[in-house]
């Protein structure tokens, strides 16, 4: 394996295939540039359900109608949560890391099935652009909020089939993802790649791909039945027809429950990936971060009804789900105290991608908390449908995942693009990240126990100071958000030049050159040791 | 054919079948939701639900079944066919099998059609004065063999390029992943019909 | 390289799983004429399972898979009926 600079190697961004110009990377089969394909695409929509969530900031920081009315309010919240559940945080870590490196960490030239890779993209953009759609069609914005509850998604007279066609075909292509994955990671391990011999985010993005795979098409069925209700009177979810709208509840969160295990559960494989190199140590406990994968993917099944818990739902079924509820934390706990302890007695360095996996442990253990507050029967009566949960799920999905998926970014950029980013600027972003975020979200908490509603435009007098606070951290964090991004991209032309291994990592990504070639490496490596090996020369020792 | 190859095309099918098995679990659980639906009105309706299949013609429904069963055995003998070699046994079989699929689409077509006559339909004023049970058994008659329909009309698509690449010779002895493959939906459409037939047909 | 071919079913094996099939569906259509009260949805269930598991043992070539995909399969029905046992639990103690 080969560790020159990319000068002598021709990297992906550069091949020439079969195609020319615009279309080389429009109908490339190739895992890197699909992956690429996918990034830039999230970022745009990120972008836009960002300036979504700042526009209800500015309504919400006084009472009453501030820049405008109800109708527009519930719009917005819809649309910022369909495409930030189902273009950005479902999608995005398998898509972006997970089509990037999944080939490349277990030894392959690709991923098992190239171009329906290529149609999982093109099937995710159709869902997005649909879901755009959605906002311009003839009858107004929907107004459902993004969970499409019935009865009044059936009764909605807004462009609400868009919305749900949207998320059906987001949810397709989410499944042929995960599809790819398990086949890939099956079938095209290195030689003498065992299982347990796969590192860590492979792993994340296994467990995964099962979530994607079997919770999906609940969800893709759902939405296929309210369709039916709005244009065929269907009845299963209408009382006056005998139906029972709290169905749907269940059927909904019996995808969407594991959907937020999708969103988290390769960001919980990147900073497994980041502690390591950044401690220049081995995982700790690599069998059990492992086994609370797949645990949290299997468990993280039974769940479902702690959404449902005041819906009016069997005790003997909210006695369950609340049990199962604080099973679930148990293996999340066991990955923060393998983190901690990969990072104890380590060689530290705290460069930005160890920065941002160390605030996603301390912003994703308080969403943690406040899940198991919601998960508590008695407490969830006080702050079920208050901004205390749209707190809690912040804190666990953009503070989580979020900072996860900055760490990533900051960890892989130097491998994707061949540069350097600029480090004392990526400090101060993720300054006003993480500065903006807590003041975003932590006083949501407060005025959610105290009683402010979600999905509100407007509110008492008493919740002003906390919305206050919050819309200006709100603004300090869009500052962060953008800083970082500019860092990006200018550093990918300005950028110092990457070596092959920046962090002096012991992953095979670490090993092929700034940005990969074509078929990632010049011969298939032959794995001898188990992963995570840390001193000189670690590839050709024997454990 | 070298070993060499034989032992690559090999190695990509067992990666195509194993694609086709995940893809089939997906269709498994998107007919698992229509499936949990039914049985919680069933349960809470039954005796309506009793009296709505009474609607059905469970000897059409019988007849069905033995159509999507016996097609089921020939998709399979086409497969050993042309493991066999026989190509044109293969394509025979293979023609049977739509033929069979046809037929089931068109007692089908004769079912509903019955049932649109008497304004048995999701939405319409006989349906709304139905007994509740009644109703929502008629929105999951048609939203299930609607679904499965839909199925039925892809697995035909599939087994006519099957045929015509049987035909060229694209399809054969050393390359049979697509006909594997498509045997194995076609399989999962008869899996789905084994259980919504005695769910809706067999309750009277 | 070692080759292993791919397992042939003979003509005759699909055949018999036919008859069976058939002789199954035909129990099953006689069965809506014994009054099982309760248990004719059990009884119909069950049919129906046998029939599935030998279309997915014999027609789908499971019984020549690998261990990995019976387990995966056999799984996934676990899942699924782990899932509706689940939602019984708020159906049946209402």
């Amino acid at each position: 394996m080969s560790n020159s600079e990319s000068g002598t190697h021709i990297s992906y961004l550069e091949y020439k295939g079969k195609y020319k110009g615009i279309l080389s990377w429009l109908l490339s089969t190739d895992h890197k540039r699909i992956a690429l394909l996918y990034f830039y695409t999230i970022t745009v929509f990120f972008f836009i359900a960002v300036i979504l969530g700042e526009l209800m900031r500015m309504e919400l920081i006084a009472p009453g109608q501030t820049i405008m009315g109800p109708q527009t309010y519930n719009g917005l919240f819809t649309i910022h949560g369909v495409i930030m559940i189902f273009v950005i945080v479902i999608p995005a870590l398998p898509a972006i890391f997970g089509n990037f490196f999944l080939p490349i960490l277990i030894g392959a030239k690709d991923v098992a099935f190239p171009r329906l890779n290529l149609f999982s993209y093109y099937l995710f953009l159709i869902g997005a652009i649909l879901g755009v759609l959605s906002q311009f069609a003839g009858n107004g914005p929907p107004d459902t909020g993004w969970t499409f509850y019935v009865p009044y998604s059936a009764q909605s007279s807004t462009n609400v089939i868009f919305a749900l066609s949207a998320a059906f075909v987001l949810g397709f292509s989410s499944i042929l993802t995960g599809l790819n994955f398990i086949v890939t990671i099956h079938r095209m391990r290195a030689p003498g790649m065992g299982w347990f011999r796969m590192p860590l985010f492979p792993w994340s993005l296994y467990a995964t791909a099962w979530i994607q795979v079997l919770a999906t098409p609940i969800i893709g069925i759902t939405l296929l039945m309210v369709i039916a209700e709005r244009v065929l009177n269907i009845g299963f979810f209408d009382p006056a027809l005998g139906g029972d709208p709290v169905l749907f509840q269940h059927l909904f969160w019996i995808y969407s429950h594991p959907a937020v295990y999708i969103m988290v559960l390769p960001a919980m494989g990147i900073v497994t990936e980041i502690f390591p190199t950044f401690s220049q140590k081995p995982v700790f406990g690599y069998t059990a971060i492992l086994f609370s994968s797949l645990a949290i993917a299997f468990v993280g099944y039974f769940v479902w009804g702690h959404h449902m818990f005041t819906a009016g739902i069997s005790y003997g079924s909210r006695w369950f789900f609340s049990f199962l509820t604080f099973i679930v934390a148990v293996p999340s706990a066991i990955k923060v105290f393998n983190w901690i302890s990969t990072m104890y007695g380590g060689s530290i360095d705290l460069k930005p991608p160890l920065l941002y996996a160390i605030s996603f442990i301390f912003l994703f253990m308080i969403g943690g908390f406040t899940g198991l507050t919601l998960g508590a029967l008695a407490a969830n009566i006080q702050v079920h449908d208050t901004a205390f949960v749209v707190a809690h799920f912040h804190y666990i999905i953009f503070g989580g995942m979020g900072f996860a998926t900055f760490a990533g970014i900051h960890y892989w950029y130097p491998k994707m693009f061949g540069r350097m980013y600029n480090n004392n600027i990526a400090y101060i972003a993720w300054g006003f990240n993480f500065i903006g975020f807590n003041l975003l979200y932590f006083p949501q908490f407060v005025i959610g126990i105290q009683g402010m509603p979600r999905r509100y435009f407007d509110y008492l007098p008493q919740f002003q100071t906390g919305e206050v606070i919050s819309t200006i951290g709100g603004f300090i964090l869009l500052i962060g958000l953008v800083l970082m991004v500019f860092n990006l991209v200018r550093s990918n032309k300005h950028g110092a030049v990457a070596p092959a291994n920046p962090w002096h990592g012991v992953t095979l990504e670490w090993q092929i050159p700034s940005p990969p070639p074509h078929e990632n490496f010049d011969e298939i490596p032959e794995i001898k040791t188990r992963p995570y090996l840390f001193g000189s020369s670690t590839k050709d020792k024997s454990e | 054919m070298s070993g060499q190859d034989n032992y690559i095309e090999q190695q990509d099918r067992e990666t195509g079948k194993l694609g086709m098995w995940i893809f089939l679990f997906t269709e498994l659980f998107l007919f698992g939701g229509l499936f949990l639906v039914y049985a919680v009105f069933r349960a809470k309706y039954s005796a309506d639900f009793h009296a709505a299949a009474a609607e059905l013609n469970a000897l059409i429904g019988t007849l069905n079944t033995v159509f999507l069963l016996t097609s089921s055995m020939t998709v399979a003998m086409s497969l050993t066919a042309m493991q066999k070699n026989n190509r044109n046994l293969a394509l025979f079989l293979v023609f049977v099998t739509l033929l069979l699929a046809a037929l089931f689409m068109m007692n089908k077509y004769f079912e509903w059609s019955h049932k649109f006559h008497f304004k048995l339909y999701p939405g319409s004023e006989v349906l709304k004065n139905l007994p509740h049970g009644e109703l929502l058994f008629f929105g999951l008659y048609y939203m299930m063999t609607g679904l499965h329909a839909l199925h039925v009309l892809v697995g035909m698509v599939l087994l006519s390029i099957n045929m015509v690449k049987i035909k060229t010779g694209r399809v054969n002895k050393m390359h049979y992943l697509l006909l594997e493959n498509s045997a194995l939906y076609w399989h999962l459409v008869d899996l789905i019909w084994i259980f919504i037939f005695p769910l809706l047909y067999l309750i009277t | 390289m070692k080759q292993e071919e791919a397992h042939v079913s003979s003509y005759f094996s699909h055949a018999v799983v036919l008859v069976f099939l058939l002789t199954l569906t035909t129990i099953s259509v006689l069965a809506t004429g014994w009054h099982l009260g309760a248990l004719t949805v059990a009884a119909a269930l069950v049919i129906a399972s046998i029939k599935a598991s030998t279309v997915i043992t014999y027609f789908m070539h499971m019984k020549f898979e690998s261990l990995f995909l019976k387990l995966v399969i056999t799984g996934v029905f676990v899942l699924y009926v782990l899932v509706i046992l689940i939602t019984f639990i708020d159906y049946l103690l209402r």
